[in-house]
């Protein structure tokens, strides 16, 4: 039984924009969350893995894929989380990052797979690109962020961390 | 079910336990932390420990065939059946107290992590990689306080002691193994304690000199919490965190 007309490519195109619940402007496919799309025996697999174990964004991704999915008059689907392979930071697209930067994050910096990096590191301020920032709080508005100040243009600012 | 299943899903348990106990405790701060940063840093410790534990008692679920998911074993179990290290449930006590025992936890579960991203059980292993990136940024937080503290004023310093002389005995338990571990270990799935053990004595010291602080002589320990033995503080606990499920059975958000 086929339960859809798309291919897996075009459903994973439909959900491909889907914004991330607490930083709007980037998508789930920038942020690297949505993994792949398989259809099998004709029922929908959607792959998601979170950013942090505990993200409570994930709950709202799954419920806004389905959304569309059911729009699409999709009805035989799965949202599946995955773990392996882990997601790191390096995942975000550079395009993504700078639109981070626009918005008044700092962008995580790459590589997270030494871990001195996680912990020592110049954050750059997104407002004026100021190196002299200092860390007012390791952790901030979201699981994934840290607080830091920027010590020329004086205004403090969310910075995404590596992981 | 094999038996390597049924090792599989206590091994699992065992971890999950420890991480959603401690996200519970850390939870209680929720609105009382001594400032609004220190108080957002342990509700976000607190969520990335509940995450944790959501994949972990999951991974359990799976493996132990009893067709239970997380919300069963987290809500539905009683104390005996918890098999978190016994650090974590200790109480928040004052600001030293939930320091030492996070910084205890959390340098323990650093080397734990590490270790166990080499097992050959690749849901392990991810979800170690996982949680490991999440943990050090805890262990540089509550380093950090230790550090504070003991080397602080007179008054920081000796409740930091008093934190210590509380929470030294159960320092014992988390290294304890049983026949799950031997097994595992075997089957190349489950960390050597021994390993785990040594880094932590290392980074406890180091920072404990930093801190101006002394590790204490060894001295009776208390164990027993993966054998389901637990403190009277446990049960407390489990009463607050398990009200909404048990007064409401099938309750859903």
């Amino acid at each position: 039984m086929l339960s859809t007309k798309f291919s897996e490519k075009e459903i994973y195109d439909l959900i491909a924009d889907i914004p991330d619940p607490e930083i709007p402007v980037i998508t789930i496919e920038d942020l690297g969350i949505l993994r792949e799309v398989k259809i099998e025996d004709g029922k929908v697999k959607v792959f998601i893995t979170p950013t942090y174990s505990g993200c409570p964004a994930m709950k709202a991704i799954e419920n806004d894929i389905a959304d569309i999915l059911r729009k699409n008059e999709i009805n035989s689907f799965e949202v599946k989380t995955v773990f392996a392979p882990v997601w790191t930071t390096d995942w975000i697209s550079d395009e993504a990052k700078e639109k981070l930067r626009k918005y008044g994050i700092s962008p995580p910096e790459k590589s997270s797979s030494d871990k001195n990096i996680l912990l020592n590191k110049h954050v750059r301020c997104p407002q004026c690109n100021s190196e002299n920032t200092v860390l007012i709080s390791q952790f901030g508005s979201t699981a994934c962020k840290a607080l830091y100040k920027c010590q020329d243009c004086l205004e403090p600012f969310d910075h995404f961390k590596c992981h | 079910m094999s038996e390597l299943n049924k090792n599989i899903a206590e091994y699992s348990l065992r971890i999950g336990d420890t991480s959603l106990i401690l996200g519970q405790r850390l939870a209680e701060w929720c609105g009382h932390g001594p400032i609004l940063e220190e108080d957002i840093a342990l509700t976000n410790v607190s969520l990335d420990l509940i995450g944790q534990a959501r994949a972990f008692l999951t991974y359990a679920g799976e493996n132990e065939g009893l067709n239970r998911s997380e919300d069963d074993l987290a809500f539905l179990r009683e104390a005996r059946e918890y098999k978190n290290r016994l650090m974590a449930e200790q109480p928040n006590g004052d600001y030293a107290q939930t320091m030492i025992r996070q910084f205890f936890l959390s340098v323990y579960q650093y080397y734990f992590f590490t270790e166990l991203m080499k097992s050959k059980d690749a849901t392990l292993a991810a979800l170690a990689e996982k949680s490991l990136k999440e943990v050090t940024y805890h262990v540089r937080h509550s380093s950090e306080w230790v550090i504070r503290f003991g080397d602080g004023t007179e008054e920081s310093h000796v409740r930091t002691l008093e934190a210590i002389d509380t929470l030294w005995k159960y320092t014992g338990d988390l290294f304890e193994t049983d026949h799950v571990d031997i097994d595992l270990v075997k089957a190349g799935i489950a960390v050597d304690m021994n390993v785990v053990r040594g880094n932590w004595d290392k980074k406890i010291n180091e920072v404990f000199e930093k801190a101006t602080l002394t590790v204490p002589e060894d001295s009776f320990m208390i164990g027993g919490s993966i054998k389901g033995l637990h403190s009277e503080h446990l049960g407390h606990l489990l009463s607050e965190m398990q009200v909404l499920p048990r007064s409401f059975p099938g309750v859903e958000w």
